[in-house]
């Protein structure tokens, strides 16, 4: 344990009962907080608090607690996931924060059409599901784990590939975009099958479905001010959504598909 | 040819097209800017006299501005287009954002720089255009003659234009709004269509980024030479 004094915080957070209802801000004091709690621990404490009074306890998306499912997502600050650099907000620590002067820390759900708010924090992501569903899949069965080398992928390309596929589908490149644009999570999921040998058979196919159905979920269109990139907890690069727009036009030229 | 239109109305589309027609007025802007030079040329206007009846009778040149408004139009039309589906996009915005975190404020602010950029566009072309190459407002032009052939002075013109500090003021606004918003624009067109590769991407940057300067500050010049001399 730390030997730091607690601190205190006054969370202004978005209440909203469900998705037809006007939501507002509300303010929670939470007192006593440790430096080294996560920020999703002191959420904890302010539910359990909220609890104990008997009241309704703010509903918030959380589920692995160590970066990797993509399921928190709150807006704290002005920013997707909080301060810091590659961080999911499981990861951000209270201790980033500054305590003086009330220490308010405004905390909102995504904002964009195509994300709407459930309840409170929680907004519907399943419209990345939807443009995953599109194509976002390699549709033959490959079997079990086949010999080293027998299909030959150069290293830059598999790490490429791989950059790609750690996007954990957070929706931060969403939330921090100015256009609610989806381009990045998407050419992420296109890049990660374009890049490689077992992709090929369906790319045109693929990413002329999934832009389809991006465009349809009603995501903006990319001002490539590079927001999404700075703010996504993977780090996933620009370089992917220029990947999708060269295969979206050469899928579109083209007849094969 | 319902694919055409796909195409096109899909945000990618409508993004190169952006893009394409953006990238076509840059190169308008590198030959009007050497015309425009020939007013600083000592010679009581003669050069830019003979360079503005060039433009207006050249044949070639008339078919290309006429490609020249179509890109215009459609950069225009595309970004209305572009920005109110952005708009849709996010109906509910942010009590709190800290966007400068993320982004350049000028990437962000495309709209407003390019509505910069029209209202002196507008107020350019009913100063020249419209009287000089089109006859849309009447206009007594002075006739001087160079080597024997007459020519309508615009030089005069463009001197008396240029005396009114309000119209210099907004040439000089419309000049900044150009200027950053050719160097984001610049560089975002490539990664438009694609082109983003690590071996040349700091190079469209930088290009974009001293292009930029050099297109707003010597544009400037000419209205600020003429208002100062």
């Amino acid at each position: 344990m730390s030997n730091h004094k607690g601190l205190n915080f006054t969370l202004k957070v978005w209440r909203q009962k469900n998705a037809a209802a006007k939501g507002e801000f509300k303010e929670y004091p939470v007192t006593n907080v440790s430096p080294d709690s996560s920020f999703l621990e002191m959420l904890d404490i302010m539910n359990e608090d909220l609890l104990h009074k008997g009241e309704d306890p703010v509903y918030f998306d959380h589920d692995c607690r160590e970066g990797i499912c993509g399921m928190c997502s709150l807006f704290i600050n002005g920013r997707p996931h909080g301060p810091g650099e590659e961080i999911t907000v499981c990861q951000l620590h209270m201790r980033e924060f500054n305590s003086q002067d009330g220490g308010v820390i405004t905390i909102e759900p995504w904002r964009a059409a195509a994300f709407p708010v459930i309840k409170d924090l929680v907004v519907d992501r399943t419209a990345f599901d939807r443009i995953q569903q599109a194509g976002g899949y390699v549709s033959i069965n490959t079997g079990g784990i086949p010999d080293a080398n027998a299909i030959p992928i150069p290293k830059e390309i598999a790490d490429k590939a791989m950059d790609a596929a750690t996007c954990i589908g957070c929706g931060a490149c969403v939330a921090a975009c100015k256009n609610a644009s989806a381009m990045l999570f998407v050419s992420a999921k296109v890049s990660q099958f374009s890049l490689l040998p077992q992709g090929q058979a369906e790319k045109s196919r693929r990413v002329l479905a999934m832009v389809n159905q991006m465009d349809e979920e009603g995501f903006g269109a990319c001002t490539n001010t590079g927001a999404c990139e700075a703010e996504c907890p993977k780090g996933v690069s620009l370089e992917n959504i220029a990947r999708m727009n060269r295969d979206y036009f050469g899928a579109a030229l083209s007849t094969e598909h | 040819m319902s694919w055409v239109k796909q195409t096109l109305n899909s945000t990618l589309g409508q993004k190169v097209i952006m893009s394409l027609t953006g990238l076509f007025l840059v190169t308008f802007l590198i030959v009007h800017l050497i015309g425009n030079l020939q007013i600083l040329k000592a010679d009581g206007g003669d050069a830019f006299n003979v360079y503005a009846a060039f433009m207006s009778t050249n044949g070639l040149i008339h078919a290309v501005s006429y490609g020249m408004y179509a890109a215009i139009i459609a950069h225009v039309v595309y970004a209305i287009t572009l920005t109110l589906r952005n708009k849709k996009a996010r109906p509910v915005s942010y009590a709190v954002q800290d966007a400068k975190a993320n982004s350049s404020w000028a990437s962000r602010s495309m709209m407003l720089l390019g509505s910069m950029i029209l209202v002196f566009l507008v107020l350019h072309l009913v100063h020249f255009w419209a009287k000089y190459k089109m006859g849309w407002i009447a206009y007594d032009f002075k006739m001087v003659t160079i080597e024997g052939v007459q020519y309508r002075d615009i030089a005069s013109l463009v001197i008396e234009t240029f005396k009114d500090p309000i119209a210099v003021g907004i040439y000089v606004l419309g000049l900044i709004g150009l200027g950053f918003h050719l160097n984001h624009g610049f560089q975002s067109a490539f990664q438009t269509l694609g082109l983003n590769h690590k071996s040349y991407n700091n190079f469209i940057k930088g290009f974009g980024a001293i292009f930029s300067i050099v297109m707003a500050v010597l544009y400037a010049v000419m209205p600020l030479y003429v208002f100062f001399s």
